[in-house]
């Protein structure tokens, strides 16, 4: 879905720091709670990447698992969805990790 | 395009304007969006086989031209609430009655958001106030550029409410930052009360939520409770209200709190 305009923004933005030179490889962040799914935007990128210096470049996807804190008692957990709670029964826990939308390093030629 | 929706991004967005007095595009402002980045080193460039590290926000863009926005608002004294819902949510009913019942009492302007048709727009302006239509061609969310665009032909007063109806869509809307002072999601009994369990995200990202369509309640298996204590496993402090545009019951509620808001937005600025 959004993931094509997602796909838009890392090409437009790894260009501009590239240059002229060629990506061979592009390493990106996206954690499991970030509401991008990494196919999709596989995808996506190859179709943007066409015709710039990014075009052939591997993709390497990084998914940091979810990370909650509860907003109750503070106890720090894995978070698998938005739905998880607590031990405690607190409900809606704070993500504190796995939320990153990231481009992490490029390898150029 | 896009695998799941065919969205694209912002380059195929169109802003309408009511009775255009001339022919040529509205699309040229783009020249200042490009120079943001200067606090990083250029020197790498040449730098032939070399990993680079980059460790850039994706939607720092965004971000950006959303924080801007909300500049632009809060220097206006003026409220923006972004409004999020399925298609056939009853968004623009919404807004149509908001208008007829608050407009004497607030300034309300409207942004639509739609991939196509200006039929939205047009309904807004028969409410009474005035509207610009955002088509987002095959684009299935607004972002802050396009606000930003929208709000450039239609030059809200200061010290007004500005309304801004997102594509009808549950998934993509809930990622990007408009500038707005609260999201506002969307959903009527007709849909089903399991809706946040099935767009988490999205009911995550709202301050408010509004069930809509009331009336049909007796004739839907739409159970409120169980739809509040769905929606507050993924956000414990969105705030809640039930109405109908079609019967005016609980809209009260909306006004006063919509009022409150705008208050303020004019006072100190968000």
């Amino acid at each position: 879905m959004h993931e094509l305009s997602i796909a838009q923004s890392i090409v437009e933005m790894v260009c501009e720091r590239a240059g002229e030179a060629r990506v061979h490889r592009l390493t990106l962040v996206i954690g499991k709670l970030s509401a991008v799914m990494p196919d999709a935007l596989r995808f996506c990128f190859d179709v943007c990447a066409e015709g710039t210096v990014l075009e052939g470049a591997a993709l390497e996807i990084i998914e940091p698992r979810g990370r909650g804190r509860c907003p109750d008692c503070g106890r720090e957990q894995d978070m698998t969805s938005l739905f998880d709670a607590c031990a405690c029964g607190a409900a809606g826990l704070d993500c504190i990790g796995g939320d990153e939308l990231r481009i992490k390093e490029m390898e150029m030629a | 395009m896009c695998t799941t929706c065919g969205c694209s991004g912002t380059s195929e967005a169109s802003v309408i304007q009511p009775a255009p007095s001339h022919d040529h595009s509205h699309d040229h402002h783009h020249d200042h969006d490009h120079h943001h980045s200067h606090d990083h080193h250029h020197d790498h460039h040449h730098d032939h086989g070399a990993v680079v590290t980059l460790e850039q926000q994706i939607l720092a863009k965004n971000n950006l031209l959303a924080e801007r926005n909300r500049g632009w608002f809060a220097g206006r004294g003026i409220l923006a609430l972004n409004l999020m819902s399925s298609p056939g949510a009853g968004k623009t009913t919404l807004l149509e009655r908001t208008i007829r019942e608050l407009g004497s009492a607030l300034a309300i302007s409207v942004v639509e958001g739609d991939q196509a048709t200006e039929t939205d727009a047009a309904r807004i302006r028969a409410a009474g106030c005035n509207a610009v239509q955002i088509n987002t061609g095959t684009g299935c969310h607004l972002d802050a550029e396009m606000l930003r665009r929208g709000l450039g032909a239609l030059k809200p007063p200061p010290g007004s409410v500005v309304m801004i109806e997102n594509v009808g869509n549950l998934v993509c809307p809930a990622l990007f930052d408009l500038g707005e002072r609260a999201k506002v999601v969307m959903l009527s009994v007709t849909e089903g009360d399991d809706k946040p369990l099935k767009y988490p995200h999205m009911f995550r990202a709202a301050e408010i939520m509004i069930i809509t369509k009331a009336d049909l309640l007796p004739h839907v298996d739409f159970n409120i409770e169980r739809c509040l204590g769905y929606v507050r496993a993924v956000n414990r402090s969105i705030r809640t209200f039930v109405l109908s545009a079609t019967t005016g019951e609980g809209m009260g509620a909306w006004y006063d709190w919509v009022t409150a808001q705008y208050l303020a937005a004019v006072e100190e600025p968000a």
